[in-house]
């Protein structure tokens, strides 16, 4: 083992001793790295994942965060992307097994940030699905915004999520989904009805907009194309359309 | 050869101080510094203040995560670097001797390295390859340290001295630094500074520090980037100055970030200190 693995090896560990080969003194002085290290990506998770740690509360966080570092330590320098692991971690964490619904709110979260740092791409208008021949409609594929992103839970997020800032309350416990989204520079969430979430997250998965529609239908027996195509066209959340024999933009 | 930090006051960019920075009239700044891996995105706000602070202001582009001290280099990371440096072509870049990375898990602090040959070699080749990769001189800054190797056999200054010697890179001195690592290992930071090779110094770093102290009640001092620059900084800085003339100044404010007055009050005084050093040159 190097001097550097042995060195790494202690910053996580905190039952372990300083490493070897240190000159003086050492346990404190050690300690200011390792904590400097757990603090600083703790941080950074409380930063992006402010309602999970809300729900949960701080200590919850602060020792859940310790469990995720040690088993999904950034593998990257870019911090933008640290924690995009933990949704998945979460819904397999024993001890919040009773809060079934966190994994979906870090979901939400965790696109925030994605949508923050998303690539200024141009969106569609209207007037690009205005031209297109009244058959074309079904048979188009259409490339969402990498901001956009729809997360679908059998839990009522929305609501959770109002509730975990202190703006409101959960009344139902039904099936909620919610649109991310970064139109300009800000990034905005809004709930959507279950089946245009549905229609969007097929949309997403490169469905053609007439098998999106069926599924979404599947979904929600009140899905409504026309609400539906709205949410799409005129939240401009499409930067590119094609049809299968040639691309329209 | 891109163009030089011009040697006036800056500021670490804090995004909080965006519209305070561009609405100041009368604004101290000579240049700003941004750390390398909050604009590594592909979008959005983080790009769209920094093309809009680029317009009005010489750049500094600070890497805080590509461990030059570590046992390899990330090319991947590397080749992000490049990007950013070829998007908005700074007039410096620079990194710390220090790692940061092991095995491909980022600590997010930046970790000492023991200075003996075999570290030295490979230092200056990892600093080679970040030249040669981004097209440009780099600055090297020298660390705060709070625990020393036993196996080390080079003292920093010469390490740094020797760095610059092989790789033809400029050094970044964080007077800081100096301070913080003297204290905490019992040194004297003016004896550092009259080593230090000030020849290769393209940009000084001022920030503050915390006062604490190890098991043996011995001080220890922690570099927290959490509030004013202390008074024994400042008379560093100004006798480094009396010797090196006006330099690239910054002031770094990276936790418990305070208001912009505040920290332009700050960099005004560094900016005090450097125009009074370029009228006592003309007088």
């Amino acid at each position: 083992m190097s001097g550097f693995a042995i060195f790494a090896a202690g910053l996580t560990a905190p039952e372990r001793r300083p490493p070897a080969g240190l000159a003086g003194p050492s346990e404190r002085r050690f300690a200011v790295y390792r904590n400097n290290v757990a603090v600083g990506l703790i941080r950074a998770l409380e930063t992006r994942f402010p309602a999970v740690r809300s729900l949960v509360g701080e200590e919850f966080f602060g020792a859940m965060a310790r469990d995720f570092i040690r088993s999904h330590p950034p593998a990257s320098p870019v911090l933008a992307g640290f924690g995009d692991e933990l949704p998945g971690f979460l819904a397999g964490f024993e001890p919040a097994a009773d809060l079934p619904y966190l994994a979906d709110i870090a979901r939400i979260e965790a696109a925030r940030t994605r949508a923050y740092h998303a690539a200024d791409l141009a969106r569609l208008d209207a007037s690009v699905f205005a031209a297109l021949p009244p058959d074309a409609l079904e048979r188009l594929r259409i490339t969402l915004h990498p901001a956009a992103t729809v997360v679908r839970s059998i839990h009522p997020v929305w609501d959770i999520l109002a509730a975990a800032s202190g703006a409101g309350d959960v009344t139902e416990w039904t099936p909620q989904a919610v649109l991310i989204d970064r139109p300009h520079l800000d990034v905005v969430m809004r709930p959507l009805p279950v089946g245009t979430a549905a229609f969007l997250a097929a949309l997403a998965a490169d469905a053609p907009l007439g098998d999106a529609a069926t599924s979404a239908s599947a979904a929600d027996p009140a899905f409504n194309p026309t609400a539906a195509l709205l949410d799409l066209i005129g939240g401009a959340l499409a930067i590119q359309i094609h049809l299968p024999e040639e691309s329209l933009t | 050869m891109p163009a030089t930090l011009p040697a006036g006051p800056g500021v670490g960019f804090k995004p909080e101080h965006f519209d305070a920075i561009l609405a100041d009239e009368a604004s101290p700044l000579s240049f700003v510094e941004i750390h390398a891996e909050n604009y590594m995105g592909d979008g959005g706000r983080p790009h769209a203040q920094l093309a809009m602070l680029r317009e009005r202001f010489a750049l500094s582009v600070h890497g805080v995560g590509l461990s030059i001290g570590g046992e390899t280099l990330d090319a991947a990371h590397l080749a992000r670097l490049r990007r950013l440096i070829d998007r908005y072509r700074p007039e410096s870049f620079s990194e710390h001797l220090a790692w940061s990375t092991h095995e491909g898990a980022f600590f997010n602090d930046l970790l000492p390295l023991p200075y003996t040959r075999e570290t030295l070699a490979r230092v200056a080749g990892h600093i080679s390859r970040v030249q040669d990769t981004l097209g440009r001189r780099m600055l090297l800054e020298n660390p705060s340290t709070y625990v020393r190797f036993a196996e080390s056999t080079i003292r920093e200054v010469d390490f740094l001295g020797a760095l610059v010697a092989r790789t033809g890179c400029g050094l970044l001195l964080d007077v800081n630094n100096v301070f913080v690592s003297a204290v905490n290992h019992g040194t004297d930071a003016r004896a550092y500074l009259a080593d230090f090779p000030f020849e290769a110094v393209g940009e000084i770093h001022l920030g503050g520090h915390d006062e604490d102290a190890d098991e043996t009640g011995a001080p220890l001092l922690i570099d927290a980037h959490g509030s004013p620059v202390a008074d024994p900084v400042w008379t560093l800085f100004v006798e480094v100055i009396a010797r090196t003339g006006p330099l690239p100044s910054l002031i770094e404010w990276d936790n418990d970030v305070p208001e912009w007055p505040i920290l332009r009050a700050e960099a005004a005084r560094a900016g005090t200190v450097l125009a009074r050093h370029l009228r006592s040159r003309a007088a």
